[in-house]
């Protein structure tokens, strides 16, 4: 088989089983085997989808719970990001900064974001900091973790090359260990956001009163079946959105390095 | 004032397991070119680097100037054998960190760059950046980031290790120019004879592991007394009889260690 073919291929088994997932849920759903409020068929799901553009339900359309739960997202993200990323040079450029933060965060690291949520929920009850604080929860590590990594994988040449021409602790940190680590870094902040994302809506399920999660709560509890199937839907597409973004980023900085 | 003294000089590696150097005693005068000859493995490598202050001695103790070296400084600029440029920064920011660290103001780093770039020929190549460069020219990149500090001590460790022949030649003739017009104090590892005889005052010759100081082979008053400065070309000092005498029996010196047989 040729290399030029294989996208092609691939391509086509996904179509494949796209198709075959959604017949199969078409089938099932027309059978009558499931009544039909609980499962309802693809064809309602996108009807409920189109309405919901202009609708309001619980407070606000898609489009307007989207972009709260997106807004909640980014602060929390972005504040792992700002924390983890430059904690995570500095621990592996200073060793009593890593012997100090390794062992505290490998403890907090496997409480999952979703337990979190009642300790957020007592802090701020369904403002805005409790989710942040649980996407925080689940952003940061990845981001942590990646830039340590890509730290402590600098080619020692490049730190010694540094020492040896006199630079000082933050330019070397700057100029050396972040770009040397960046290809980690920028994989850390990708994951990061698949966590958050996942985390987000969990804690939106329990501590918040707008965004995707609180509409799917709201549609479950008056049986609003399509309604929920429509909110994980918009988690899953705006997951591979966020998510093909920073593949793409990522392809960028790689390509821009592998020069190199 | 800027010798490199080694005071009894031991150093081993992973809790004492490997000995590198055993009791090595050697003093480097000021603005003199020494090298280090010796078979792989010998720890001459390991001599630069506790000079550079990237390892420091298990015992004994080594110093630059008067002062027992503690960390790396711009008063003791390296040259690697893989260069060790920062991919991630163009010829001149590669040449220019060094000043930038030293606060030197922006017009008055420009012009020391620039001099630089002159001195190595990279003239055109300022804003590329080091995979855009041929090994030869990456190593001059290397040397002028070295020589733009204007150090008391320069470390070389096989910086033309990595580099063809003919490109070879011509950094050897280009390192013998510079060092004429601007000497320096210089430790030079190699393990090429013809190269440390060609350019060093002294050649120190080291043994097997342990790495210990063999002999030292004073080829500077051969050099003047034979008149080898009368010749640019490096194959035209190759030729004469008094570089052949001393490269054969720096070699035979050599050779005893690479073998392990006594005389």
């Amino acid at each position: 088989m040729t290399g030029a073919l294989d996208p092609a291929r691939r391509m086509v088994l996904g179509l494949a089983g796209l198709v075959g997932f959604f017949g199969l849920w078409a089938l099932v759903a027309a059978s009558g085997l499931v009544g039909k409020a609980f499962l309802p068929g693809p064809l309602e799901v996108a009807e409920r989808l189109v309405t919901l553009l202009h609708t309001s339900f619980a407070g606000g359309t898609l489009p307007q719970h989207l972009a709260s739960s997106l807004q909640r997202f980014s602060a929390g993200y972005l504040l792992a990001a700002a924390v983890g990323v430059p904690l995570g040079l500095l621990m592996g450029r200073f060793r009593l900064l890593d012997d100090i933060v390794s062992p505290l965060f490998d403890a907090l690291r496997f409480i999952a974001p979703i337990a979190w949520v009642p300790f957020a929920a007592l802090w701020f009850g369904t403002g805005f900091g409790g989710p942040v604080l649980i996407i925080f929860s689940g952003a940061f590590p990845p981001c942590l973790l990646n830039a340590y990594r890509g730290a402590r994988q600098v080619d020692p040449r490049y730190i010694e090359a540094a020492e040896m021409l006199g630079t000082p602790t933050h330019r070397l940190i700057l100029e050396v260990l972040l770009p040397a680590a960046t290809p980690s870094i920028v994989a850390g902040l990708r994951i990061g956001a698949g966590l958050g994302w996942q985390s987000l809506v969990g804690a939106e399920l329990i501590v918040a009163s707008t965004g995707v999660g609180y509409m799917m709560v709201q549609a479950q509890s008056g049986v609003a079946t399509a309604t929920v199937m429509v909110g994980m839907a918009a988690i899953g597409l705006v997951g591979v959105l966020i998510d093909i973004a920073l593949r793409a980023l990522e392809a960028r900085i790689h390509n821009r390095l592998a020069r190199a | 004032m800027s010798s490199i003294r080694f005071d009894a000089v031991s150093k081993s590696f992973g809790a004492g397991q490997v000995k590198a150097l055993d009791d090595v005693d050697l003093a480097i005068a000021d603005k003199e070119f020494l090298a280090i000859v010796g078979p792989s493995g010998c720890g001459k490598t390991t001599c630069l680097r506790l000079a550079a202050g990237f390892e420091f001695p298990t015992s004994g103790r080594v110093l630059v100037g008067n002062a027992e070296v503690r960390e790396p400084g711009p008063d003791r600029a390296v040259v690697f054998q893989q260069f060790a440029l920062f991919p991630w920064k163009t010829v001149v920011e590669n040449i220019e960190l060094g000043l930038r660290n030293r606060n030197m103001p922006r017009e008055e780093r420009r012009i020391r760059v620039m001099e630089a770039v002159e001195l190595i020929g990279l003239n055109g190549y300022e804003g590329a950046y080091p995979h855009q460069l041929s090994g030869g020219m990456q190593q001059r990149v290397a040397i002028a980031r070295a020589y733009v500090l204007d150090p008391q001590v320069l470390l070389m460790d096989e910086p033309f290790g990595a580099l063809d022949a003919q490109t070879r030649v011509v950094m050897q003739e280009e390192l013998v120019r510079l060092a004429r017009r601007n000497p320096r104090t210089v430790l030079f590892i190699t393990h090429g004879v013809e190269e440390a005889v060609y350019l060093a005052d002294r050649v120190a010759i080291m043994t097997r592991r342990p790495g210990r100081l063999k002999e030292i082979v004073d080829v500077k008053s051969i050099r003047e007394a034979e008149g080898w400065e009368r010749y640019s070309r490096i194959e035209d000092v190759m030729d004469l009889e008094s570089f052949v005498h001393l490269r054969t029996h720096i070699w035979r010196s050599l050779r005893e260690e690479k073998t392990g047989a006594a005389h």
